[in-house]
């Protein structure tokens, strides 16, 4: 089986086919001749060359010439077959709405709590959280390290005792929960898993996401605790628990989010993000897992960026490059692995702190992307968030953006909707193509482990995120409020968090240090750390600790102690 | 005599390791000609105070966008003044609420980039500052 792993790509068919040169219809050039020329002889285009806001050239036009041999059957396919370009689902949004799955967290668990019932009751319809700074480095509230960091970016979980507190009154039976934790997420998901025991709801019916991607903290986020290796092994013993006790829930959403916030260009996110997605099948299978046993149960997160077409085009090619290397790399026989189901976010960083209120603009043209590229479920940003979370007033607009796209704009009343338009079929084969090449690249060096140990997607980031910079202090790329139609404008209300949060954390804290069983606790995190010892899967020695009440800290700084801890290359 | 290089410091206090506009910063700097340290992530006030002492720099960047800056900025103002360095211009760059930028400037950091800012308008506020 191990020597299966290192696969290679040799059909890509619309992938590896050399650009054929562009030889258009009489007709085509009829009008190049007698329409085209005269027009652009009196008046020329607005711009030499135009680009997509990953710098990827654009045509004037698409037409029948810029797809030879293109055959719809094969391309295309219809939605919820192979290759999945038009979808996953046979019905798609006519059947089921996407999930509408906002990102929340901040303060203590009882904030968070609040506004997770708040978002529930506007009709949302999954939840999402979001930890703090502390939790996500795997450090408790009263650590010295999170002074300043309590509460601010997220909610502060150091123990069971505050999971239990976040998802009260909310029946994780019946409530779908996505949770935003990497290095850390093997720890939070035993604690969701013991809140999900107490009320008494069946694992095998629970349904959510972990986050749980180590590989896009290396490339992009950085929110790392221990070396590769390790960090690997914890999330295929999530994978392995996960298969048997769990299968409803997704143990990962590999994730493009972050490293397209990072800077990368459309290309980048999809490659890297899928080649991310392969290294963990590849990791699976080497722990001996069937791949047609756990690769259903993993799911993607991309970005929804400013660039419309190129958005859809990223989606549409991610399903078909899914598709292709579990049937071709990993011969799966099972199509519930071979479609590759996603979460989606608005672009973060293309929230302009000026002229706030232009960002429900911007997010609502991102979720349209995302909805036409078939997305499974979507977060939409708030107006506010270049300055700080949300406030309620601007995570309701947020919310009933996607109400609105989806009870009022018609666009969820077919499937694919821009299946076959020239341009969006053509862009969809020249992200794929550009996507295969990174990701051969990445097979040459190793795998994805390999390459980020040479730093190597962080330098393409880096690289195509000083270009942009560049293009938008040059104006060569126009952000509206910023570069271009600036104004002077008042402050926005927004969500402060004070020092009151992590004083009511350290008193919790210390409140429950002095009610569990402290030879308990020590007892189980030892358990914990002699098999981290071994090649077991930690996952049962995660339960057993946290329910102890061990915290945060501590489990992860018994796993320190085992595996140490990871600093990067810092690269300018 | 050749003229001397201005010295920076670009630094990532706390535990974000949201890097984008620091190393951007650090590289628009090193392309305006300047000598650019970038300490890597999560550096605390110590580690900044003493990198900035040790590399003997005119200017320290912060990049802080967690909310974090309260409680960072004045523990390094002053370890600052505790090592005689009152002189060297901080700059901070993020995200920070228009209501703590007062209370800043008059801890004595020089300026606030807030998101949005021009690489250009940063070389030029430095070139400027040292220039007085």
């Amino acid at each position: 089986m191990s020597e299966k792993v290192k696969g290679t790509t040799t059909t890509v068919t619309t992938g590896d086919a050399p650009a054929a040169p562009r030889e258009p219809s009489p007709e085509e050039r009829a009008w190049e001749e007698n329409t085209l020329r005269p027009t652009l002889e009196k008046s020329p285009e607005r711009q030499s060359e135009f680009t997509t806001i990953s710098g990827y050239p654009i045509r004037r036009l698409y037409t029948p010439a810029d797809l030879p041999g293109w055959d719809p059957n094969r391309e295309l396919g219809f939605p919820g077959e192979p290759p999945y370009t038009r979808g996953i689902h046979s019905t798609m949004h006519r059947g089921r709405l996407w999930t509408m799955r906002q990102f929340a967290g901040f303060g203590t668990a009882e904030d968070t709590n609040e506004r997770f019932r708040y978002l529930l009751a506007q009709g949302q319809t999954g939840l999402s959280t979001a930890f703090d700074l502390p939790t996500l480095m795997g450090y408790d509230s009263d650590h010295p390290l999170s002074e300043g960091e309590v509460g601010k970016c997220g909610v502060a979980v150091s123990s069971l005792a505050d999971m239990e507190v976040l998802f009260d009154k909310i029946p994780l039976a019946s409530v779908t929960t996505s949770m935003t934790i990497n290095s850390p997420a093997a720890v939070i998901w035993a604690m969701y898993l013991a809140v999900a025991e107490k009320q008494g709801a069946d694992w095998k019916k629970l349904s959510g996401t972990l986050q749980n991607d180590i590989l896009k903290e290396y490339i992009a986020q950085k929110e790392y605790i221990y070396p590769p290796e390790p960090s690997m092994r914890l999330v295929i013993d999530t994978f392995e628990f996960a298969a048997k006790n769990t299968p409803k829930f997704n143990p990962i959403s590999v994730s493009g989010y972050h490293i397209r916030e990072a800077g990368s260009t459309a290309i980048q996110e999809l490659a890297f993000t899928l080649r991310d997605g392969m290294e963990y099948v590849e990791y699976g299978m080497r722990r001996g897992l069937d791949v047609d046993q756990f690769v259903p149960q993993l799911s993607f997160f991309f970005n929804a960026h400013n660039d419309f077409f190129e958005e859809i085009a990223k989606y549409r090619a991610a399903r078909r490059i899914w598709h292709k290397a579990m049937v071709e790399r990993y011969g799966s026989k099972n199509p519930r692995s071979w479609a590759l189901r996603f979460h989606t976010q608005t672009a973060g960083c293309s929230l302009t702190a000026q002229q706030p209120y232009n960002n429900v603009v911007r997010t609502a043209l991102q979720a349209m992307a995302a909805v036409l590229g078939g997305t499974q479920s979507l977060h939409t940003n708030s107006l506010d968030e270049a300055w700080a979370l949300p406030t309620e007033f601007a995570a309701t607009i947020a919310l009933r953006t996607q109400q609105i796209i989806a009870h009022e704009t018609g666009v969820t009343n077919t499937a694919d909707p821009l299946g076959g338009s020239y341009f969006v079929e053509t862009l969809t084969n020249e992200v794929e193509r550009g996507a295969w090449d990174y990701i051969e690249k990445i097979d040459a060096m190793g795998g994805m482990v390999a390459a980020i140990e040479r730093s190597y997607p962080q330098r393409e980031i880096a690289e195509a995120s000083y270009k942009y910079q560049v293009a938008v202090d040059k104006k060569e790329k126009i952000i509206v409020g910023v570069n271009e139609y600036a104004a002077e404008e008042k402050p926005l209300d927004i969500l402060q968090i004070d020092e009151t949060v992590a004083h009511r954390q350290a008193e919790r804290l210390s409140k429950l240090r002095a009610d569990r069983s402290q030879s308990e606790v020590d007892r189980r995190l030892n358990a914990l750390r002699k098999a981290a010892q071994t090649k077991d899967n930690l996952m049962p020695h995660l339960f057993d600790a946290v329910k102890s009440y061990a915290t945060v800290g501590e489990i992860c700084d018994a796993l320190r102690e085992v595996f140490g801890t990871y600093e990067e290359v810092a690269i300018t | 005599m050749p003229e001397k290089k201005i010295r920076v410091l670009i630094a990532k206090p706390g535990l974000d390791g949201h890097d984008r506009g620091a190393k951007i910063i650090a590289r628009a700097l090193r392309d305006a000609g300047m000598e650019v340290i970038y300490t890597g992530l999560r550096q605390t006030p110590e580690m900044i105070a003493s990198a900035a002492v040790q590399e003997d720099v005119d200017v320290i960047g912060l990049s802080i966008l967690s909310g974090a800056h309260n409680t960072i900025c004045p523990q390094l103002m002053n370890l600052l003044r505790e090592k005689g360095m009152q002189d060297v211009t901080v700059l901070v760059g993020g995200i920070i609420p228009e209501a703590d930028i007062p209370a800043m400037k008059k801890s004595g950091i020089a300026e606030i980039f807030l998101p949005g800012t021009s690489t250009q308008n940063i070389v030029e506020f430095i070139h400027k500052r040292l220039a007085r």
